[in-house]
C-alpha cells in the first residue's frame, strides 16, 4: 500500500515536471518578446533576463500614426469578416442542416472542397476580381477575400450544430405559420450561442493573422493590417534593425489574442475540433 | 390524401426556402473562389501581365514549359515537400506525446490546454519575428545561452547559414503548430470509451500494451484527419519563410515562388501556371491521402 502511494506520487511528480517543460517551451519566447520590448535603446543588445520596464519602444510605436492605423485596420477587417461570414453562414446552415432537399450533398461537398483550396491558387484570379470590383488597396478587398477561408468553415460547423438540435420546436413554429427568417431569428439564434462564439472567434483569429492576401492586395502603408506592418518594419541597415520596436509592436498585437485564447479556450478548441472529429 | 398533398406542397416550399437561404453564400463563394480559380487556370495559358490583365493572347502550354525548365521552381517544390514531410511528422509525434500527457487526470491540465493554445493563435509573422530575434547571431538569447554553457565560441548564424535555415524553419513551425495537433488528438482521446481500458486493466494488460493495442488503433482516424489538415496547411506555407528568411532559395516554398513571379515580376502567365500547378499538386495529394486512409465517409458524414 505504502509503496503504491509513493509510486503514484512519483508518477504525478513526473507529469508535473513534463508539464513544466512543455509550458517553458511554449511560453519562454513570449516572455522574451515582452522582456525585450521593455528594454530601451541599446539595452536590448545586452542579454539580461530581467526587463528594465522602460516603455520607450511602446511610446515610439504608438506615437507613430501608421502603426495605430494598422491596428485599427486589422480590427475593422476582422470584425467585418466575423459579422459577414456568420450572417451568411447562419442562413446557409439553416438550409443545409434543417431542410432535406435535392442537391444538399453536392453543395456540402462543394463547401468542403472550397475550404481546401490553397490561397495561392486564387491569387491572380482574385487580383483581377478585386480590381474589377474597385476594391484594390482598400480594406474591402481583404474583407471580401477572407470569405474564402471563413465562410465554408463556418457553414460546415454551424450545419453540424444545427442538425443536432431537436426537431419538435421548429415543427410547431412551422405549423403556426412562422416565416423561415423568423424561425431562424427567434428559435435557432438563441440556441446557437456556443457555436457562434466558436466560429466567430476562429474567424476573428484567422482574419487578424492573415498575411498573403494582406501583403498582396494592399499597396500603401495607411491601409495595411498589423501582420504586414510588422513584417515590413526594417532598419536602415542590418545593424540598426529596430528589434525593440518590433517586439513592442508584436506584443501589442499578441495581447488581445492571448486574452481571447485564455478566456475562450473551450470555445476555440470545440470549434477547431468540430470540423475534424465529428462524423 | 389532403394531408399528403399538403406535405408535398410544404416540402416544395421548404426546398425553395433552402435555396433562397443558400444563394448569398453561393454567390460569395463563386465570386471569391470558383471564378478566380477558373481565371487562374485561364491566365496560365496566356501572356497576360499584372499591370494590364485585360490585354492578353493565348500561348498554349508555353508558360508551363517555362515553369518546368526553371530549376528554382523545382527547388521550391523540393523545399516545400521536405518542409511538409519533416514538420508534419515531428508535429504528429510530438502532438501525440503532449496530448497523452494532457489527457492525464490531474489538476492544472485545463490551464495547460489554454497555455498550449497561445502559439497557435498568434500571427505567424509575430512568431517568426520573435524567433528571428531569439536566433540573432550576435544578440540572440540562444547563442548567448550556448556560449555560456561552453558549446560554442562564436554565435551561429542560424537563419543565414544555408544548411541551418531549413531546420530552423521546421523547428519554428513545430513550435507554432504542434498545439493544433495536440488539441485535435486530445479531442480524439477524450472520445475513446473508458470501459475498454477498465476491462484491459482488470485483465492485467500492461499500460504499454494498452497504448499500442487499444489507443493507437482507435485514435488512428482522428490522427489521420488532423494530419490531413496539417498537410494542406504545410503545402501552402508562405509567411514563415517569407519573414524568417526572405529571398533565400534554400527555403523558398512554391507559394513564395508563385507570388514572386506574379507580383514582383508581374508575369501573370507564368505566375498563374505556377499557381495552377500548386493547386493540382495539393488536389492530388489530398485525393491520394483521402483514398488511402478511407477518410471520405468521415469527412462527408456530417
Amino acid at each position: 500500500m505504502v509503496r503504491s502511494t509513493t509510486n503514484r506520487r512519483l508518477h504525478r511528480l513526473a507529469i508535473y515536471a513534463l508539464f513544466s517543460v512543455v509550458a517553458l517551451y511554449t511560453l519562454f519566447p513570449f516572455y522574451w518578446m515582452i522582456a525585450s520590448s521593455l528594454k530601451s535603446g541599446q539595452a536590448i543588445f545586452d542579454v539580461t533576463f530581467l526587463p528594465d520596464l522602460k516603455f520607450n519602444n511602446y511610446e515610439a510605436i504608438l506615437s507613430d500614426g501608421v502603426f495605430l492605423r494598422s491596428l485599427m485596420n486589422s480590427l475593422i477587417v476582422a470584425a467585418s469578416v466575423v459579422a459577414l461570414s456568420l450572417g451568411l453562414a447562419i442562413a446557409a446552415a439553416y438550409a443545409l442542416g434543417r431542410i432535406e432537399f435535392r442537391g444538399r450533398s453536392p453543395i456540402m461537398f462543394l463547401f468542403l472542397a472550397v475550404s481546401m483550396f490553397p490561397q495561392i491558387a486564387l491569387l491572380s484570379g482574385l487580383f483581377e476580381m478585386i480590381r474589377w470590383l474597385g476594391l484594390y488597396n482598400t480594406l474591402g478587398s481583404l474583407i471580401f477575400a477572407y470569405m474564402i477561408f471563413t465562410l465554408p468553415f463556418n457553414i460546415w460547423v454551424l450545419t453540424t450544430f444545427m442538425r443536432n438540435l431537436p426537431r419538435q420546436i421548429e415543427e410547431a413554429a412551422i405549423m403556426d405559420g412562422c416565416s423561415p427568417l423568423r424561425i431562424v431569428r427567434c428559435i435557432f439564434l438563441p440556441m446557437m450561442g456556443p457555436a457562434l462564439i466558436s466560429t466567430g472567434l476562429l474567424a476573428f483569429i484567422a482574419s487578424w493573422n492573415e498575411f498573403l492576401f494582406a501583403l498582396t492586395f494592399i499597396l500603401t502603408d495607411e491601409n495595411r493590417t498589423v501582420p504586414v506592418a510588422i513584417a515590413l518594419i526594417s532598419g536602415s541597415s542590418r545593424y540598426e534593425f529596430p528589434y525593440g520596436a518590433i517586439m513592442a509592436a508584436s506584443t501589442i498585437v499578441t495581447v488581445p489574442l492571448i486574452v481571447l485564447a485564455l478566456l475562450f479556450q473551450k470555445y476555440i478548441v470545440s470549434g477547431l475540433t468540430a470540423g475534424a472529429v465529428k462524423g | 390524401m389532403a394531408r399528403g398533398v399538403m406535405r408535398i406542397g410544404l416540402n416544395a416550399t421548404r426546398a425553395r426556402t433552402a435555396w433562397l437561404f443558400l444563394v448569398p453564400s453561393l454567390v460569395v463563394l463563386f465570386a471569391v473562389a470558383l471564378w478566380p480559380l477558373g481565371r487562374t487556370f485561364l491566365f496560365s495559358f496566356t501572356d497576360a501581365f499584372l499591370t494590364e490583365p485585360d490585354i492578353y493572347g493565348y500561348v498554349g502550354f508555353e508558360n508551363y514549359f517555362t515553369l518546368f525548365e526553371d530549376p528554382l521552381w523545382w527547388q521550391s517544390v523540393r523545399n516545400t515537400l521536405f518542409f511538409t514531410v519533416i514538420s508534419v511528422s515531428i508535429e504528429t509525434a510530438l502532438g501525440l506525446a503532449i496530448a497523452l500527457l494532457l489527457n492525464a487526470h490531474i489538476s492544472g491540465r485545463g490551464l495547460m490546454r489554454a497555455v498550449i493554445l497561445i502559439p497557435w493563435s498568434i500571427p505567424v509573422v509575430v512568431s517568426a519575428r520573435m524567433w528571428q530575434w531569439m536566433l540573432h547571431d550576435q544578440f540572440g538569447i540562444l547563442n548567448h545561452v550556448l556560449k555560456l554553457m561552453g558549446f560554442i565560441d562564436n554565435g551561429i548564424a542560424w537563419t543565414a547559414n544555408p544548411n541551418l535555415v531549413m531546420p530552423v524553419i521546421i523547428a519554428v513551425d513545430v513550435w507554432i503548430t504542434t498545439p493544433f495537433m495536440v488539441l485535435l488528438i486530445l479531442a480524439g482521446l477524450q472520445m475513446l470509451p473508458k470501459s475498454i481500458y477498465e476491462a484491459a486493466s482488470i485483465d492485467g494488460v500492461s499500460e504499454w500494451r494498452q497504448f499500442t493495442a487499444l489507443t493507437l488503433p482507435l485514435l488512428a482516424p482522428s490522427i489521420a484527419v488532423a494530419v490531413l489538415f496539417r498537410l494542406l496547411d504545410a503545402l501552402r506555407m508562405f509567411d514563415l519563410s517569407f519573414v524568417l528568411s526572405s529571398n533565400s532559395d534554400d527555403t523558398k516554398t512554391v507559394s513564395i515562388y508563385a507570388r514572386e513571379v506574379l507580383v514582383n515580376f508581374q508575369d501573370m502567365g507564368v505566375g498563374s501556371a505556377a499557381s495552377a500547378a500548386i493547386f493540382l499538386m495539393i488536389a492530388i495529394v489530398t485525393a491520394v491521402y483521402v483514398t488511402v486512409f478511407r477518410l471520405n465517409r468521415r469527412l462527408l458524414g456530417v
